[in-house]
C-alpha cells in the first residue's frame, strides 16, 4: 500500500507536466474548432449551394472517420506527403481541432436555427448587411446557446487527445505508459491517469457552467 | 410603388400592385388573411424583392444590385412587426442603440442619448435596462417602435402591430401610432383594428388575392349604402368581436 502511494507520489510531477501538454492541445484543438465551427454554420445554413455542399462532405469525413485512422492518416500520410514537418504535438493539436470542428459546427448550426428567424429580419430591415446581422445578433445568440453542447464537445475532445499518445505526444497518456512500463505499476498509475482525466473534465464543464449563467440572458427562465 | 408582382412557391402573391403615399399620409391596408398585405409590405423593403415592378421614394428608384444603396434605403423605411422581432440578447436600450452605432457609426453616448429620446416618446424609457423576456408584449412593441423611429425613417411599414397582443395592451401601442400619425409620420399598416381605421386612416387598401380591390377615405368605403367588400368584411369583424363580448 506504502509503496504503491510512493510510485504515484513519485510519478505525479511527470504526469501533471504531462497534463499541461494534454491541455495544450485540448485548448488548441477546441480553439481551432471553434473558430472552424462557427464559419462552418454559418455557411451551412446562410452560404450558397456549393458552401453548403463543401461543408457537408467535411463533416461526413470527419464524423464517419476514426479519430486514430485521422491521427495516422494526417500525421503520417498527408503532412509527411506536402513535406510539412510539424511537430507530433502540432499534429495531435491540428487533427483534434478539425475533428472537433465538425461536430461543433453542428452544435452551432442547430443553435442558429433555433433562433427565431424575424430577427434576421428585423436587422435587415434596419438597414444592417447580412454578414453585420449575422456577427451582431445572430452569433452573440447562438454562441449562448451552444455552452452546454460545447462543454460536451470538451469532455470529449480531452478524453479522444489519450490517442495522441500513439503518435508518441508526451502527454498524460503517453507519460503514464512510459513510468508503468519501468515500475510494473499499471493499476496505480492508470488509476491515476484516469482521476487527472477526470479532473480536467470536471475542471472544464464547471467552468463552462460558470461561463453559460454568466451569460445568461436576463428573463429566459426556462435554461435553469 | 408601381405593378408590384410576387411569385412565391409557383403561387402569384401580388399580382400588379400599384400603390401611392404621400407624406404624412396613414394609408391602411386590410383584407383576408393571405391576400398578400404581408408581402405587400416586405417588398417595399426588399426583405422579399418583388419580381417585377419598382419601388420609389420620393420619386428615386432603388438599385437593389449595389449593397450599400439597399442598406441606405432600408434605413429610411421603418418596419413594425407583427411579433416584434425585438434582438433577444439585448436590452431594451441596446435595441434601439446598436443599428445607430453599427449602422449609422454613430458614437455610444450619442446613440444612448438618441435612445432615451425614442423609449421616452413611446413611454417605455423607465424599462431602458429590462430585456425583451422581462418585458409585455405591448412595451416590446414599443420599443420595436423606439428602434425603429431612431433610424430617422421617411416612411413606416407596420405588419400587423397588434395581431399579437393581449387586449388590454392593444390600446398602449395604438396610443403610439396615433401620436405618429398626428406628428405626421407616413405610415403604411396592416391591421384589423376598424375602430383606429375609421378615425384615423386617410385611405383604406382593400387586399385580396394579391390584388388591391378597393381603395378610398374610410367614411366612403365603411358606408354601408355604399356595398363595398370593405364594409363586409369590417362588419364580420365586428360581428366576431360582438360575439367574443
Amino acid at each position: 500500500m506504502l509503496e504503491s502511494l510512493v510510485t504515484i507520489k513519485d510519478a505525479l510531477p511527470y504526469l501533471l507536466q504531462g497534463s499541461a501538454v494534454t491541455m495544450g492541445a485540448v485548448i488548441g484543438a477546441m480553439g481551432l474548432g471553434l473558430i472552424m465551427g462557427v464559419c462552418m454554420a454559418v455557411g451551412q445554413v446562410y452560404g450558397n449551394k456549393l458552401i453548403r455542399t463543401i461543408v457537408g462532405m467535411y463533416v461526413w469525413f470527419f464524423r464517419g472517420v476514426p479519430v486514430l485512422v485521422l491521427l495516422f492518416l494526417f500525421y503520417f500520410g498527408l503532412f509527411s506527403m506536402l513535406n510539412l514537418n510539424l511537430s507530433a504535438f502540432t499534429s495531435v493539436t491540428l487533427v483534434l481541432g478539425m475533428t472537433t470542428a465538425a461536430y461543433q459546427s453542428q452544435i452551432f448550426r442547430g443553435a442558429i436555427q433555433s433562433l427565431p428567424q424575424g430577427q434576421l429580419k428585423a436587422a435587415r430591415a434596419l438597414g444592417m448587411s447580412d454578414s453585420k446581422a449575422i456577427r451582431t445578433i445572430i452569433l452573440p445568440q447562438a454562441l449562448r446557446l451552444s455552452i452546454p453542447g460545447w462543454s460536451n464537445e470538451y469532455s470529449i475532445i480531452l478524453k479522444d487527445s489519450a490517442l495522441a499518445f500513439v503518435l508518441g505526444t508526451s502527454e498524460i497518456m503517453a507519460r503514464t505508459h512510459f513510468v508503468a512500463s519501468r515500475t510494473y505499476k499499471h493499476l496505480e498509475l492508470y488509476m491515476t491517469a484516469g482521476v487527472l482525466y477526470f479532473i480536467l473534465t470536471w475542471i472544464g464543464v464547471r467552468a463552462l457552467m460558470k461561463l453559460e449563467n454568466k451569460v445568461r440572458i436576463p428573463g429566459y427562465t426556462h435554461q435553469e | 410603388m408601381e405593378n408590384v408582382s410576387k411569385i412565391l412557391g409557383g403561387k402569384e402573391i401580388l399580382k400588379s400592385v400599384s400603390l401611392n403615399l404621400n407624406r404624412g399620409d396613414l394609408k391602411v391596408l386590410i383584407g383576408p388573411s393571405g391576400g398578400g398585405k404581408s408581402t405587400l409590405l416586405q417588398c417595399i423593403n426588399y426583405l422579399i424583392p418583388p419580381d417585377s415592378g419598382r419601388i420609389l421614394l420620393e420619386g428615386k428608384d432603388v438599385h437593389i444590385h449595389n449593397k450599400q444603396e439597399l442598406y441606405g434605403f432600408r434605413q429610411q423605411v421603418g418596419m413594425i412587426f407583427q411579433d416584434f422581432n425585438l434582438f433577444d440578447h439585448l436590452n431594451a436600450l441596446d435595441n434601439v442603440t446598436i443599428a445607430l452605432r453599427k449602422v449609422k457609426k454613430i458614437n455610444k453616448s450619442d446613440a444612448k442619448k438618441r435612445a432615451m429620446i425614442e423609449l421616452n416618446k413611446v413611454g417605455v424609457a423607465d424599462k431602458a435596462d429590462l430585456y425583451p423576456a422581462q418585458l409585455s408584449g405591448g412595451q416590446k412593441q414599443r420599443v420595436s417602435i423606439a428602434r425603429a423611429l431612431a433610424m430617422d425613417p421617411k416612411i413606416m411599414l407596420l405588419d400587423e402591430p397588434t395581431s399579437a397582443l393581449d387586449p388590454e395592451l392593444i390600446g398602449e401601442v395604438l396610443a403610439v401610432i396615433l401620436k405618429l400619425a398626428k406628428g405626421g409620420m407616413t405610415m403604411l399598416m396592416a391591421t384589423h383594428q376598424i375602430g383606429f381605421i375609421k378615425n384615423l386612416a386617410d385611405e383604406i387598401v382593400f387586399m385580396e388575392q394579391g390584388k388591391i380591390i378597393e381603395q378610398g377615405r374610410p367614411t366612403d368605403l365603411m358606408d354601408p349604402r355604399a356595398g363595398t367588400r370593405v364594409f363586409d368584411f369590417c362588419s364580420k369583424l365586428n360581428e366576431l368581436n360582438e360575439d367574443i363580448r
